[in-house]
């Protein structure tokens, strides 16, 4: 390779680190101030994009029209930053961190439905930037001249972003608030108008960001996505809440990114995952982040307490019911009851984790997707015939639980989040790119039961035992001594650790556990589908498992089963009637955690 | 002596908290550890129990060395603690609060297929009983009255029936009445099984009532050490903490 080569790609590196530092940069100011890890701050940027491409052809100033329209779609984005923290997060600063964070999900669903209705599903390519077209010679390669305008543009920011911190009364307060939230209330500062304009000037940076990466970049649905996942790799490598810590770590992973796809193509996705694990494993806090940041968070768990159990009776008369009319039923709704016990599992094993461990994991399809291709890998490649494939599938999970949690479990809430997400995606990546053992991006096809126990009912009956006695297998965990245990270590980790209890153990046999049911979800998922796809592993699924837990009722493992029914049939419903399911989804979401933050169970115990 | 401990230092940056402090305890004996806000108090009972680690120095237990282990292998050998900002399990009731305590002792904390319902029953509801919340036992601990929580703490603390307990600020907020209330039960424990116990506490009656001993800290030194008669007609104790703090 040559110098010149390296040099160009390193720019090019730079380039895309500059607009990396400019969302990274919004979203480490929000989390700084208002603590709110803002999901949607990918969708902000992507609505700008989408928005400067329409002003720009609309706005008629000639050469003018794409700065103006940049510039305006920053603003308009900053103002639905506005519409959002006043209409929205104000509600939820005083809930759990979990809350904040599907609040901002559901955005991110609701604001991706609507750019697919306004602009189509179509890859728009956006103008180029008038006067900044073209490429200029760099040590006798061509790199293009706009990139290079970039890399200046980004020093400016950070310098112009320096100066509101450093020489104004409003940066004061910024970093005072970033440092001790109590402070500010010392000060004598208006809280709420605080985080109200951070949150604005926070968004108008992600609005920024999308703009300028109108002429690099076609414009797709999914640039939310990936850019929020750099985003956050980004502001945790560098410290949540340091904003020059984003720089700097904006910087790193733009420039690894860069190199990445020259040195090993096609193991790009994964490496920088692998940065923010070893940074997370090495220095929790990242690098110009502040320890004290880990402490004040002691739990994410919830802070009503828990409910009463499910009467028995009713258990039991469910029970029959599932025993007693599948064989009445049509096929499909039998294989859509076997979905639902499948998930059902699933959110009752993330419900441990969560619920009772406060440990809210971003990355628990890692144990679905290792317990899926547990299940076909055994089969087809150790020759398992498939009910001993289906029993190894669950300690197939377990063990890559075990490797995963032994990482994870020392660390706190967001952090925790974070890289258990950060793992599942290296999961995601080595599975989608090991294409001799696992098919890549194809999946394994075929992985059927056997014929005796191929017929819907049979396979439902086999499903039920599976899945349902994973479940009530959770439920007693959950109320045995060690249940009990893990939710006092989720109320006060150091208190629990002064009555001889060894809370990192205890977190990461919860974390196996809850990893050996997740892969029997997924192991029974996968023998209903006959396949299994990379995408098992990825963080949809995750946040899917989040949603069903939060739907039933965080408060009692019964809630996960419940969640999970009611998800699948709204989603089946839905689908039926309109493609805009995410919206749909999104808006449940939204109002569920606005206004019935403790799910279905909780609105049932409410009223009696 | 039950508890030895030699030449403890910790410093947070330039702030030296722990300074040099060596003491020893006998098993059995009442002692106040007393000094102005930001003595090394607290710093000092986190480094006795392991929360947290000390620069240099030593803490031994009898004839074991417990410096370096972490806090549930110290509280296994006898060390119990409460907090200065009360800390008990929020969402669990105050029975089960007392009873994961109980269960943690048994050796029963990783016990995963039986409910834990009935387990320990007997014993947690001693503990209750002991320190008059049986009344309170199936509310949510996070619901509890100041006070109550601060006798919680106690019923946590003494689950493991510790030989050493140390208290941090245990009376504080509560109500006069509760207060010499609460430091006869702890007293009437000590005497009862042979407790030590080591605790802190800015209200003085409450000190020179129930101490046996008291140790006089300021900016993470040792500067006094006596009976009560002795500490009060200290001319040093009476400058740097009487005069300030009363
Ligand atoms: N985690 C920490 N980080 C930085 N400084 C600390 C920390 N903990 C304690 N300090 C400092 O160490 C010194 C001793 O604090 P400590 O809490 O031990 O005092 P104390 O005697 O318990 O006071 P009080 O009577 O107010 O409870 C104080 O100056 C305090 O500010
Ligand atoms: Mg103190």
């Amino acid at each position: 390779m040559s110098a010149s080569l390296l040099l160009v790609q390193l720019l090019s590196g730079l380039a895309h680190a500059m607009v990396l530092f400019l969302i990274a940069s919004g979203l480490a100011l929000i989390f700084g101030v208002t603590r709110i890890v803002n999901f949607a701050h990918g969708s902000f940027y992507m609505l700008a994009a989408y928005l400067t491409y329409s002003l720009a052809q609309r706005l008629p100033l000639g050469a003018a029209s794409f700065y103006a329209a940049g510039l305006l779609a920053a603003l308009l984005v900053g103002l639905l930053g506005l519409c959002v923290e006043v209409g929205l997060l104000r509600r939820v600063y005083q809930a759990p961190e979990l809350y904040q964070l599907l609040l901002t999900f559901a955005l991110v669903l609701v604001i991706a439905d609507g750019v697919r209705v306004v602009w189509g599903t179509e890859n728009l390519t956006g103008p180029e930037a008038p006067g900044l077209g073209g490429a200029v010679p760099i040590a006798g390669q061509l790199f293009p001249t706009y990139d290079l305008a970039l890399i200046v543009l980004g020093p400016a920011v950070a310098l112009a972003l320096w100066a509101l911190f450093y020489r104004t009364r409003y940066g004061i307060l910024i970093r005072a608030a970033t440092l001790d939230r109590e402070m500010v209330a010392v000060l004598g500062v208006d809280q709420a108008r605080l985080f109200t304009s951070v949150f604005v000037l926070g968004s108008f940076l992600a609005g920024l960001a999308g703009a300028l990466q109108v002429p690099r970049q076609a414009l797709t649905n999914v640039m939310d996505t990936t850019i929020i996942t750099e985003a956050f790799v980004v502001v945790v490598v560098g410290g949540m809440g340091s904003v020059f810590g984003a720089l700097l770590s904006a910087a790193l992973i733009g420039v690894i990114d860069a190199f990445g796809v020259l040195a090993l193509p096609r193991a790009s996705l994964v490496l920088i995952f692998v940065v923010m694990a070893v940074v997370l494993i090495v220095r929790p806090w990242g690098l110009l982040g502040r320890p004290a940041a880990l402490e004040g968070a002691e739990s994410a768990g919830p802070v009503t307490p828990e409910g009463a159990a499910v009467p028995r009776p009713w258990l039991w008369a469910l029970l029959a019911a599932l025993i007693v009319i599948p064989p009445l039923l049509p096929s499909f709704l039998v294989w859509l009851l076997v979905e639902v016990l499948a998930f059902s599992l699933f959110a009752a094993s993330l419900h441990l984790l969560m619920g009772a461990g406060g440990m809210v994991s971003f990355g628990h399809a890692a144990a679905f997707g290792l317990g899926g291709y547990g299940a076909a890998l055994l089969m087809q490649q150790a020759g398992a015939p498939m009910p001993l494939a289906f029993a190894g599938a669950p300690i197939v999970a377990a063990a890559g639980a075990a490797v995963i949690g032994f990482f994870c479990v020392r660390l706190s809430s967001i952090y925790f989040a974070m890289l258990t997400l950060a793992f599942a995606q290296i999961a995601y990546a080595i599975v989608h790119q090991w294409y001799d053992l696992t098919g890549g991006d194809n999946g394994l096809l075929g992985v059927w039961p056997p014929p005796w126990l191929a017929s819907p009912v049979r396979f439902f009956y086999l499903a039920l035992a599976a899945c349902g006695g994973g479940i009530a297998l959770l439920s007693l965990i959950e109320r045995a001594p060690f249940g009990l245990t893990l939710r006092a270590t989720r109320d006060h980790a150091r208190r629990a650790e002064a009555i001889g209890v060894n809370v990192r153990r205890h977190r990461l046999v919860a974390f196996v556990l809850a990893g050996f049911f997740g892969g029997l979800a997924g192991a029974t998922f996968v023998y209903l589908k006959g396949s299994v796809f990379p995408e098992y592993l990825t963080a949809p699924l995750s946040i899917q498992a989040l949603v069903m837990v939060l739907l039933g009722g965080v408060q009692s493992v019964a809630g996960a089963p419940l969640g999970a029914a009611v998800y699948k049939l709204l989603d089946t419903l839905v689908t039926r009637y309109t493609g805009y399911w995410q919206a749909v989804l999104g808006g449940i979401l939204i109002i569920l955690v606005v206004a019935f933050p403790r799910g279905i169970l909780g609105v049932v115990r409410d009223r009696r | 002596m039950i508890l030895r401990v030699r030449d403890l230092r910790k410093a947070f940056g330039g702030v030296h908290a722990v300074d040099g402090v060596s003491l020893e305890l006998p098993r059995g004996e009442i002692r106040a550890l007393i000094g102005p806000n930001g003595a090394g108090k607290t710093t000092l009972f986190n480094i006795l129990t392991g929360q947290l680690a000390a620069d240099s120095g030593e803490v031994w237990l009898g004839a074991a060395r417990i410096s370096g282990l972490p806090p549930h292998a110290i509280w296994r050998r006898g060390v119990s603690r409460t907090f200065q900002i009360t800390a008990t399990f929020g969402t669990l009731s105050v029975f089960e609060n007392v009873q994961v305590a109980r269960l943690s002792e048994a050796r029963r904390s990783l016990t995963l297929w039986r409910q834990a319902g009935g387990l320990e029953r007997d014993r947690s509801q001693a503990l209750l009983a002991f320190v008059g919340l049986t009344d309170q036992a199936a509310r949510p601990a996070g619901t509890l009255a100041y006070g109550d929580l601060k006798k919680l703490e106690l019923a946590i603390a003494l689950a493991n029936d510790p030989a050493l307990l140390l208290l941090d600020e245990p009376t504080a907020g509560m109500a006069p009445a509760e207060r010499s209330d609460l430091m006869r039960l702890i007293v009437s424990i000590s005497r009862e099984r042979g407790l030590t116990v080591l605790f802190t506490e800015h209200d003085m009656d409450v000190v020179w009532s129930v101490a046996e001993r008291i140790l006089v800290l300021h900016q993470g030194r040792v500067i006094a050490e006596g009976t009560p008669a002795e500490v009060r007609a200290n001319a040093t104790v009476q400058q740097v903490y009487l005069g300030e703090g009363g």
